[in-house]
């Protein structure tokens, strides 16, 4: 109950990190990553030792290669970011990390995309987002189709997609201040997190809304506290599920973050921040909202 | 008594599909970003091609560039066409070539872009006496020598059919090219001093077609009658003709990951999975008890049936298939999560423990449905449009919630009512309850 009732506390709250995430995108920007706006990315590991970056730069520099980033990974490795190369290229460049003979430089991956498959790729990220929204909006119209009093099933839809866009934008957010002092980009995986965010906050959503459902059938009418109290004893009942979940998630994914390798690092971090946005607007948004939803009907 | 034999019916079950996992010769079918390998995607140019003919003249390219890749002696090659569309967002015809454990991309990219070789080669007259014994055990060196004749000098082909006449099936098709003139001269050359020896006409390096030269060929022209079929000399026509392929194809990526670097994926992906599944297991028993450990159990054997069902279909690895699959170790808990947290509020409404079973697991069913319904609409959704990384994670995420729904459900359903007891003791509600609750 008294989740419903400061729901204002929880609406300022949540309005205040989608608004700082807004804030932290418009700032700082979207790095995208070579998945998206084309380029090269070379990771070249050494033996023993690994020579330093001036070395390695001043044979780069005669290279053509234009504007290019060199940064140290791991204890033995460099990654260079640069244009996108041909494979006849990319040997004249590896050519400038073998610095000493004694120290072999060996080329642990490679990828280059074209600038016009990069925005391909970037298309097709969006028109799968919208289309998972789509999907996701009818399906609930349909599966809340019987409980249209007092709130119309459309309106689960959309407390729904308010939640979804919130647990989206976080992340998001976070994401971009992350990797503005830490280094990351936006790729393919980091689309990938947001959308099994997006499916996951529908999914814990939906739980909490089923529970709304069946106590709306169990009763005949609405209860002295009205429409306020039956989402009030929902949130109660499915609390402690929706905290014991989310824990399971937490743990699995806490230790891919730790233990699951460099590749899926940041992948797992927006995960973890969307499963903890996604667990607050279950609870504290989405269902306060259907009670709003619900008080504006009345007034109009 | 018969959920408990069901209950050791599954069990077995479920060892035995953990010793198949274990030790079947199948092994997992692991990505270009576990195993190492190079990705090449080239852009195929079909402006030329007229509207209708541009899915044929893909599908002979792919062709054309598999069996090029079939010579580089690579195992288990992919080589995809990939057609514009609206939902894939791409305008460009593609063609996808993946190949497993090579890192050398300038090879390959080499043996890949080459043009076909058309070369002209006598058959040594030592050979013809050779028997089909002995000619398996030669080289080609031993069995041909070479003309210095080939495509290089080729003016152009086309498509014939045999007449009637002069000893032949008419209607035959056939191959009839023009050297350009100094291909002409040197044809004439060889035809007239190699008079009865067999001129052999290879393509890619295989032998196509043998004739007899019966006479000299001052005209420059020459017949490939390999008793082909139509369409077969068709395309034998169209690649003399285009030079190299089918369409004109550019590379516009590349990806190669080294074998040092996918094991490193691999081996902490694995280790990840392990640590979070004891996590879970550890947190289910803590809060749960003995339903904690039902949980636990229903658990591995979803981890097992899952890795079975990877195993079997096959689901190709990827890093971020790993990725997937962890995390769907945590959702699957969900499902037996919601049914304990409802046997728990039915328990207080002083229900008996069999009673409470059937409820928590009756009521629960409905947001277990509905909740996972809305993952799979997005893992279906991600395979549909997403790139080969993209796809592992969405199939190992939609089976996961499919196979969690049965193991989460019916598994744990039959173990408990297999274990609940009629009673209830001090000891048994206390296994049964969770939490904090003493």
């Amino acid at each position: 109950m008294h989740i419903v009732n400061n729901r204002k506390i929880f609406f300022t709250l949540s309005g205040l990190l989608v608004l700082g995430s807004v804030l932290a995108i418009y700032m700082f920007g979207f790095h995208l990553g070579i998945d998206f706006k084309g380029g090269s990315l070379l990771e070249v590991s050494y033996q023993t030792t690994r020579p330093a970056p001036e070395t390695i730069k001043a044979g780069l520099d005669t290279d053509n290669l234009g504007s290019y980033i060199l940064t140290p990974s791991g204890n033995l490795n460099y990654i260079l970011k640069t244009r996108d190369l041909t494979p006849a290229e990319k040997t004249v460049v590896l050519s400038a990390f073998q610095t000493d003979q004694n120290n072999q430089a060996k080329e642990e991956r490679f990828n280059s995309l074209g600038p016009v498959v990069g925005n391909q790729l970037k298309n097709k990220a969006m028109v799968a987002i919208i289309i998972v929204i789509i999907c996701i909006v009818l399906f609930i119209t349909f599966a809340f189709r019987k409980v249209s009093r007092p709130v119309a099933s459309w309106k689960y839809g959309l407390a729904t997609i308010i939640a979804l866009a919130h647990d989206v934008i976080i992340p998001t957010g976070v994401f971009v201040i992350w990797s503005h002092f830490r280094g990351g980009e936006i790729d393919l995986l980091f689309v990938t997190a947001l959308l099994a965010i997006l499916g996951y906050s529908v999914h814990d959503t939906i739980v909490v809304f089923d529970r709304v459902r069946e106590n709306l059938n169990l009763e005949a009418r609405l209860p002295s506290g009205g429409f306020e109290e039956v989402v009030g004893k929902s949130v109660t009942q499915t609390f402690g599920r929706s905290i014991n979940t989310s824990l399971t998630i937490f743990l699995a994914l806490a230790a891919l973050y730790f233990i699951g390798g460099e590749s899926t690092r940041d992948f797992a971090f927006v995960l973890l921040v969307g499963v903890i946005a996604g667990t607050y607007s279950s609870i504290f948004v989405a269902s306060p909202l259907l009670v709003t939803l619900e008080k504006l009907q009345k007034n109009s | 008594m018969k959920h408990r034999v069901l209950s050791i019916a599954m069990i077995i079950a479920v060892v035995g599909l953990g010793f198949f996992v274990y030790k079947s010769r199948h092994t997992f079918k692991l990505g270009l970003d576990l195993n190492g390998g190079t990705e090449l995607t080239y852009r195929a140019d079909v402006s030329k091609i007229k509207g209708g003919d541009v899915s044929s003249a893909m599908s002979s390219l792919r062709d054309v560039i598999e069996r090029r890749v079939n010579l580089f002696g690579v195992s288990e090659p992919v080589v995809q066409v990939e057609n514009p569309g609206i939902i894939n967002g791409s305008t460009e015809n593609r063609l996808l070539v993946e190949l497993p454990g090579v890192t050398d991309i300038n090879q390959a990219v080499a043996l890949i872009g080459k043009t076909p070789q058309l070369e002209f080669k006598l058959v040594r007259p030592e050979a013809q006496k050779f028997t089909q014994e002995e000619l398996k055990t030669k080289t080609a060196d031993q069995i041909f020598t070479d003309t210095g004749l080939g495509g290089q000098y080729l003016d152009g082909a086309e498509l014939q059919f045999t007449n009637s006449g002069s000893g032949q099936i008419a209607g035959q098709p056939i191959v009839a090219i023009t050297f350009n003139a100094e291909g002409r001269d040197l044809f004439a050359k060889i035809t007239r001093e190699h008079k009865g020896e067999i001129l052999a006409i290879f393509l890619d390096g295989a032998v196509i077609s043998s004739p007899v030269i019966n006479s000299e060929i001052p005209d420059g022209k020459a017949i490939i009658s390999g008793g082909f079929t139509a369409d077969e000399a068709k395309s034998l026509v169209r690649d003399l003709n285009y030079g190299a392929l089918p369409v004109p194809i550019e590379l516009v990526s590349t990806q190669t990951v080294g074998a040092s670097l996918g094991q490193d994926a691999k081996t902490s992906g694995v280790k990840a999975g392990i640590i979070g599944f004891a996590l879970i297991v550890a947190f289910l028993i803590l809060w749960y008890r003995l339903p904690g450990v039902v949980a636990s159990v229903s658990l591995a054997i979803y981890i097992i049936l899952s890795l079975a069902i990877f195993k079997i279909i096959p689901v190709t690895f990827t890093a971020a298939g790993i990725a997937g699959f962890i995390l769907s170790i945590g959702m699957a808990v969900d499902a037996n999560i919601l049914i304990f947290e409802r046997m728990k509020e039915e328990l207080k409404h002083g229900k008996t423990i069999h009673d409470a079973l059937h409820e928590g697991f009756s009521r629960a069913w409905l947001s277990i449905r509905d909740s996972n319904i809305s993952s799979i609409i997005t893992a279906v959704i991600l395979f549909w449009l997403g790139t080969s990384a993209i796809k592992g994670f969405a199939l190992t995420l939609g089976l996961g919630v499919l196979i969690s729904m049965f193991t989460a459900i019916t598994v744990s359903r039959t173990f408990l009512f297999a274990i609940a007891p009629r009673s209830s003791s001090k000891v048994v509600k206390f296994l049964f309850s969770n939490g904090l609750h003493v």
